[in-house]
């Protein structure tokens, strides 16, 4: 896969070719947390501003490492590309040592997105887990910024520690708003930490939204997601209304090599974005 | 007394229960309030009460002497606090801390004990909710020992 991608020497062909990484320098390396990292990237040929929609993802290459699919983070109204990423493995961890004026090669936006514009007139609850609040990100921008076509919104967030909170500042502006509801637990606190304590799921009877009115939008480890989503059908939201994200090792991101498949599906152009019943029963084949 | 058996039945935990024993629980209730960081009951007290959570914030707490005080739970608006009232022999195995002042409905455990031993279809119908309670807490419990959101080997 890397010697394929080495060859894009002609720029203008690795722009249009979806196999091909267009160069991005980094404008802006961002620590979150110990292991979590934002970048924020802005394309070495150009100004063009990168189009995509909330919950699409990029393959990101780093140079003479390998290529990951990471979701975009970033506010699609925003003028740079951002990525959030948990450096986990070889890929992640080289792109943790990157610093502001590095090169990443990017392929995208692929894969399905958010249901923005079906959310509108509804409640909207936004459930992330860990590092499921960076996908998550682009569409709650989005509904704030036409916050009058939306009914309640809300957002449940659970993390591993207090120090895994994402997005911190972010968060606190969040949590100053009116029109937007914030609820953070974590699964291990220290002492001295007076915040909620608990999975994430538990947060789901505190959001007072209307269940019968309501569009769910998840994120995080396959098994909380599958609890997140009992617990709401539980309340009575339709699981219609469910939409999950899901992940699964990608090579192409573009449905030609079958790397990525669940089932009946491939998760890179199908997902990563799945109405919950598409998905339902492949959930609960943990041989998949 | 009428508003308490109002917010009694009101509250998912005593739903469906028949409006007879709905009367009699109301008679071992109480309207309580607790100040933030207060204790309101602490490990190896006598559990004689539980709690429906109106409003405010509980922390379950365990005492570490490495680690100080650990939450290992927060209880909030809608939760039932305690359930060793039930249990023999009768003992709390956390502290609960109030995070943010709290109004609440005390229920006399010793009193609900009494009622439940001498008609056991009221006991009946309050293990039933125990239960599921217990179940829902276990559940959680679980999750949260998976430690989902860590790396995966
Ligand atoms: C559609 C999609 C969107 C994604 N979006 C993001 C994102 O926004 N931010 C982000 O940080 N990651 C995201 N991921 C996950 C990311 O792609 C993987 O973490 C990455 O591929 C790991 O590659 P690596 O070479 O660094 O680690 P590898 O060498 O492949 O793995 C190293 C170790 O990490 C473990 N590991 C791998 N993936 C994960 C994971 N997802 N969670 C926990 N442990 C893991 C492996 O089991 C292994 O133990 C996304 C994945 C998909 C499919
Ligand atoms: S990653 Fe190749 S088909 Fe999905």
């Amino acid at each position: 896969m890397a010697s394929v991608l080495e060859l894009s020497s002609d720029r203008t062909e690795v722009a249009a070719s979806p196999m091909l990484p267009r160069p991005f320098v980094i404008k802006k390396v961002r620590r979150e947390t110990e292991d979590t990292f934002t970048v924020e990237l802005d394309p070495r040929e150009g100004r063009s501003r990168f189009e995509f929609l909330p919950g699409q993802f990029n393959m990101l290459y780093v140079y003479g490492v390998g290529e990951v699919p990471i979701s975009i983070s970033g506010d699609p109204a925003g003028s740079t590309l951002v990525h959030t990423t948990r450096a986990v493995g070889a890929v992640t961890k080289a792109m943790a040592e990157l610093r502001r004026g590095d090169v990443i090669g990017i392929r995208g936006p692929f894969g399905t997105s958010w249901p923005v514009a079906e959310a509108r007139n509804k409640d909207v609850v936004f459930v992330a887990g860990g590092i499921g609040l960076p996908p998550l990100r682009p569409a709650l921008c989005e509904i704030l910024s036409h916050r009058e076509s939306y009914g309640k919104v809300v957002l449940l967030y659970g993390t591993r520690t207090p120090s895994d909170i994402l997005f911190k500042d972010e968060l606190e502006q969040w949590r100053a708003r009116f029109d937007l509801e914030v609820f953070i637990t974590v699964d291990r606190a220290s002492a001295g930490w007076r915040g909620n304590v608990g999975v994430v799921t538990t947060l789901i009877q505190k959001a007072g939204f209307d269940s019968r009115n309501t569009l769910a939008m998840i994120v995080g480890p396959e098994v909380m997601m599958r609890f997140t989503t009992i617990e709401f059908i539980k309340r009575g939201v339709n699981p219609d209304s469910i939409y999950l994200s899901m992940e699964r090792n990608m090579k192409c991101g573009i449905g030609l090599c079958g790397h990525c498949q669940f089932g009946p599906v491939f998760i890179c152009k199908d997902g990563p974005v799945f109405r919950y019943p598409q998905i339902k029963d492949l959930m609960v084949k943990w041989e998949i | 007394m009428e508003t308490l058996e109002r917010i009694l039945a009101q509250h998912q935990f005593f739903k469906d229960l028949s409006p007879e024993y709905l009367t009699l629980v109301t008679g071992c209730a109480s309207n309580v309030r607790f100040e933030q960081d207060q204790n309101i009951f602490r490990v190896g007290d006598e559990a004689n009460q539980f709690y429906l959570i109106r409003e405010g914030r509980i922390a379950l707490q365990l005492f570490s002497p490495d680690r100080g005080h650990i939450t290992v739970e927060t209880l909030s608006e809608g939760d039932i606090l305690g359930w060793s009232w039930l249990i023999p022999p009768y003992y709390y195995v956390f502290d609960a801390k109030v995070l943010d002042v709290t109004r609440a409905i005390a229920l006399d455990g010793k009193c609900l004990r009494r009622k439940c031993e001498e008609d056991h279809n009221l006991g009946y119908e309050l293990l039933k909710r125990f239960s599921s309670l217990l179940e829902h807490r276990l559940e959680t419990t679980r999750l949260q020992l998976l430690d989902l959101y860590g790396v995966r080997s």
